[in-house]
């Protein structure tokens, strides 16, 4: 019975997935049909517009073609494993994103670790101190953090502690492990202010709630430890705070594209930047695509997260 | 010492509570004041009142558990030792000296911790888990293997089983216990009570019940203290006050619960509700609901003291009433009066073969089941929860489709309201109206009551005038300004009453009455069941009330019939089934009832 849910589940959840990147894509490709500037404009560049290099241009970008039929074409190429061509560096495009790719997986893997690691204390703090000094104080920095915008943090960043105190590089990715990651702290730094105050304020809710609770009552009536009950409340937050984090690191994909431009980082979110600019349809339609699968990815994950930290989910009980 | 005449005052009671008072200070309002008393060493004591009378707030004082925001003050001496100042010594006792058992089982467990665990976390250092854990559970009546169990795996009865296994594994000398079994089936109640009483006498704990049933308080405890509106009103052995009640608020109490031996005319009810503890302040908390009050009752705060009859000092007696001594001896109790017999007309609904099995359930809500009631008939249908008395309401009122089966109102097809037209809906609606056990989720709470019943009275085409909404308002007893006020603003008996206002608003021939009253006090109780029977005599109106409260479906119904797990188990008139039950599930049922004898749990 659990099992067959479960694969019904999948099924409706991957169907979900790809009626998405459907969406995605034809409204992608036509928005930047729409877009001011033509692709032929941007290639031909200084290039006088003799009527033979528009028509080589049309002929070999398959511009003279309707839309729906470029976009099938782009379409098969997909269903074949096959991204396409990138119109701006003439790359394959599926080779641009593998050079990117770990980069932007590294920034926000290093941030949300950041924002875990300081967020979510905190927000235990606040919790247990509820309404004292410490938890003001936790609440106000969690408010500063999130209404702080990262593209500003991070030119705040460079400024302070790359161009002024010098302590960390102005760009650049780095050689070697330790290196690359001292590289990275300012960028994740950047995309992680908000995520604090977004965690702070998420595990602070959860954990205020579940200390209000019966069970918790019962625990501390019957003479469990302090730790104990702490233990079992905090517990039970972690299905709230595991879903926050899911929202947490799909915004913060997003943010990687302010913060890997202020740094000049050469990641996707650069990436996606540059090929906006230029009109390059089909590297902007990969990305559209990656980031979506990324975003289903980080879901799926918090799923099973879930199932992990709670049986309920884990033996198919009902939640009662 | 003025307040120490409990039975086992001897060396040092194992618990002894002065003067507590209960305040919120960013409100300023005091919640409880002057609660006193004393329970014996292997003494059990009920507390009993209505909904906010303070209860639980009392002993959350007694035992430093204070919702945040409260403050107490007072002296509390919990095993010989004033803890009341000392949140160390508190903090020592919990568990091992004192421990709580609370109300709703459902939430009284950490639901990610397997059971056994649980228990094992309250045993004292050093005590090895794997002895004393299955130990404990055979103590509650539960196999060892339930240890390993979530609680989303276990039944209402079996958390309340581990609770209590976890309450104890401390080894308490004095258990508290806050309404056990309110949410629990009245045949569970009545088994985790008998266990609680058993466990208690075997380990010779001091016991401290909180119960709103007085009826429930007899039968369980030696000693009952009456609380009404934060303050203590009547103590006295059970037996004592059983017999002789020296306050008028413990008669009305009692003369509310209805019996179910019997059916009552009328229950005796009080108008009213419990008032705010400041808002009775510096006079009897009752006074304004009691037919003896003098101008005296006015001028002061009578404190509980004890009562002499013409001279004698009753042994063992508070009461806080001016009048406690020349109350008239309480009327004799009420005849029983015979049920309707049925009418033989053309049914106002049949229901034939009703089946349901929700996706993913072990066994069909609805296993084919078949009733009618005729045009002005109540027939009540009993059943404990699980056996299908809500999804039979649910389908009937077209909120639940059907498996199979049919349902007619008055005469049409009802079976399927999705595949009925927008005039048949109406029409069924017209014949057919409900109300549910829960008032608050059913009123929009962003409408003024007034908006709510003008809505129903245009519903069913009728006129929505100010003097028409007002007509509405007075036939359910509330004023007519009640129409500017909101859901939250109302106290659960008035929401009740708008929730039936609303149903009756067209008239409806039948009335589908889910729990209507399981959720209200019982002074409330007795005031909605007065109100349901005089609407049903105005407006000839039929009934199909669904409970699990035999005594409630004793005074209302004529014909019953009892559900277990989908079926029909009997049916018959309401006094045949309650007098001479026939089917053995009928039988429990009714045994469930307190009926306040000592030996109820026996
Ligand atoms: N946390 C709180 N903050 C403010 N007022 C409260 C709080 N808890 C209870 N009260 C108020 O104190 C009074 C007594 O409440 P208490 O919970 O002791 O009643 P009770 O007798 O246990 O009722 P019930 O039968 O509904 O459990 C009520 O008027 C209630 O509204
Ligand atoms: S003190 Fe007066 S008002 Fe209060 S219960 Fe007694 S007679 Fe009634
Ligand atoms: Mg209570």
């Amino acid at each position: 019975m659990a099992g067959r849910d479960r694969g019904l589940f999948l099924l409706r959840r991957f169907a979900g997935t790809v009626v998405v990147v459907a969406l995605l894509s034809v409204g992608m490709f036509g928005l930047l049909y729409l877009a001011p500037g033509s692709v032929q404009q941007t290639l031909l560049g200084t290039r006088p517009a003799t009527l033979e290099t528009i028509a080589a241009i049309q002929a070999r970008y398959h511009l003279d073609e309707p839309l729906p039929a470029q976009y099938l074409r782009w379409l098969g190429g997909v269903l074949h494993g096959d991204l396409g061509t990138s119109v701006r560096t003439g790359m394959p495009v599926a080779d641009m994103i593998g050079q990117r790719l770990p980069l932007t997986l590294a920034l926000v893997g290093y941030g949300a670790l950041l924002a875990l690691l300081v967020g979510v204390p905190l927000g235990v703090v606040g919790a247990l101190r509820r309404g004292r000094a410490a938890d003001r104080l936790v609440v106000t920095a969690g408010v500063v953090g999130l209404s702080a915008p990262p593209f500003a943090v991070g030119l705040l960043l460079l400024v302070v502690f790359a161009a002024g105190l010098g302590w960390f590089p102005v760009y650049g990715t780095g050689e070697g492990l330790a290196d690359q990651a001292w590289h990275l702290t300012l960028p994740a730094v950047a995309l992680a202010v908000g995520a604090v105050g977004m965690f702070v304020r998420f595990s602070r809710a959860a954990l205020i709630r579940e200390l209000d609770q019966d069970y918790v009552v019962f625990a501390r009536a019957r003479g469990l430890s302090g730790a104990a009950v702490i233990g079992y409340a905090l517990r039970n937050s972690l299905v709230p705070i595991l879903t926050a984090a899911g929202l947490i690191v799909t915004g913060m994909l997003a943010g990687t594209v302010l913060v890997e431009v202020t740094f000049a980082l050469p990641g996707l979110g650069s990436l996606l930047v540059d090929s906006v600019t230029f009109k390059d349809v089909p590297a902007v339609q990969a990305l559209g695509l990656l980031f979506t699968l990324l975003i289903v990815a980080v879901n799926l994950l918090v799923d099973i997260g879930y199932s992990v930290a709670d049986p309920r989910v884990r033996f198919g009980g009902r939640t009662s | 010492m003025k307040e120490s005449t409990g039975t086992g005052a001897t060396a040092e009671p194992a618990i002894r509570v002065e003067g507590i008072k209960v305040r919120q200070p960013s409100t300023g309002r005091t919640l409880l004041s002057e609660v006193s008393f004393e329970v014996a060493a292997g003494e059990s004591v009920a507390i009993v009142g209505e909904s906010g009378s303070g209860k639980s707030l009392t002993v959350r004082a007694m035992l430093g558990l204070l919702p945040q925001g409260l403050e107490a003050t007072g002296q509390v001496r919990i095993a010989g030792e004033r803890v009341d100042d000392d949140p160390r010594a508190r903090r020592r006792q919990r568990g091992g000296v004192v421990s709580l058992l609370m109300q709703d089982p459902f939430t009284l467990l950490n639901p990610l911790r397997r059971a056994g665990r649980q228990i094992a976390d309250g045993l004292p250092k050093g005590a090895d888990a794997a002895v004393e854990v299955p130990r404990l559970l055979a103590e509650v009546g539960l196999p060892a293997n339930v240890a390993g169990r979530y609680p989303f795996q276990l039944s209402g009865g079996m958390r309340q089983r581990i609770g209590l296994a976890a309450a104890l594994a401390g080894g308490p000398r004095v258990l508290v216990a806050d309404e056990p079994t309110t949410a629990l089936d009245a045949t569970t109640q009545r088994e985790v009570l008998s266990l609680i009483r058993r466990v208690q006498r075997e380990r010779d704990m001091a016991f401290v019940l909180i119960t709103h049933d007085l009826r429930l308080a007899f039968s369980t405890c030696d000693r009952v203290m009456v609380m009404y509106a934060g303050r203590v009103m009547e103590t006295g052995s059970a037996a004592a006050v059983r017999h002789e009640q020296f306050h008028p608020y413990t008669r009305a109490l009692l003369a509310a619960e209805p019996p179910a031996d019997r059916r009552l005319a009328v229950i005796p009810s009080v108008p009213g509700a419990v008032p705010a503890h400041d808002a009775a302040a510096g006079r009897c908390g009752f006074a304004d609901r009691c037919s003896l009050a003098v101008p005296e009752c006015r001028t002061g705060v009578p404190e509980p003291r004890p009562v002499r009859v013409s001279g004698n000092v009753r042994e063992g007696r508070l009461s806080a009433c001016l009048r406690a001594a020349e109350l008239p001896a309480p009327p004799a109790p009420e005849p029983g009066v015979v049920s309707r017999p049925p009418v033989a007309a053309e049914p106002v609904l049949e229901v034939r073969d009703l089946r349901r099995w929700f996706a993913g359930s072990p066994h069909p809500a609805l296993a084919g089941v078949s009733l009618t009631v005729a045009p002005g008939e109540v027939v009540g249908v009993v059943g404990e929860s699980g056996s299908g008395k809500t999804t039979l309401a649910r389908c009937v009122a077209g909120l639940e489709r059907p498996d199979g089966g049919a349902i007619l109102l008055g005469g049409a097809d009802c079976s399927d309201y999705g595949r009925m037209g927008r005039a048949a809906v109406r029409q069924a609606r017209r014949i057919s109206q409900m109300i549910f056990q829960d008032p608050y989720s059913t009123l929009n709470p962003a409408r003024t009551v007034g908006a709510t019943l003008r809505e129903a009275l245009w519903a069913d085409g009728r006129p929505a005038g100010p003097d028409d909404l007002a007509r509405l308002l007075e036939s359910v007893g509330l004023a007519r300004d009640m129409a500017g006020m909101r859901p939250a603003g109302l106290s659960g008996g008035e929401r009740q009453r708008v929730a039936i206002a609303r149903a009756v608003a067209g008239e409806p021939r039948l009335l589908i009455c889910d729990e209507p009253v399981s959720a209200l006090d019982v002074s409330v109780q007795a005031q909605v069941l007065g109100l349901l029977a005089e609407l049903r005599e105005r407006l000839s109106m039929a009934m199909l009330f669904i409970t699990h409260d035999l005594a409630v479906v004793r005074q209302i119904a004529d014909r019953l019939y009892v559900l277990e797990s989908g079926t029909c188990v009997e049916t018959g008139l309401a006094d045949r089934v309650l007098d001479a039950p026939e089917h053995p599930y009928t039988r429990t049922l009714l045994a469930s009832v307190p009926d306040g004898s000592g030996d109820w749990l026996d």
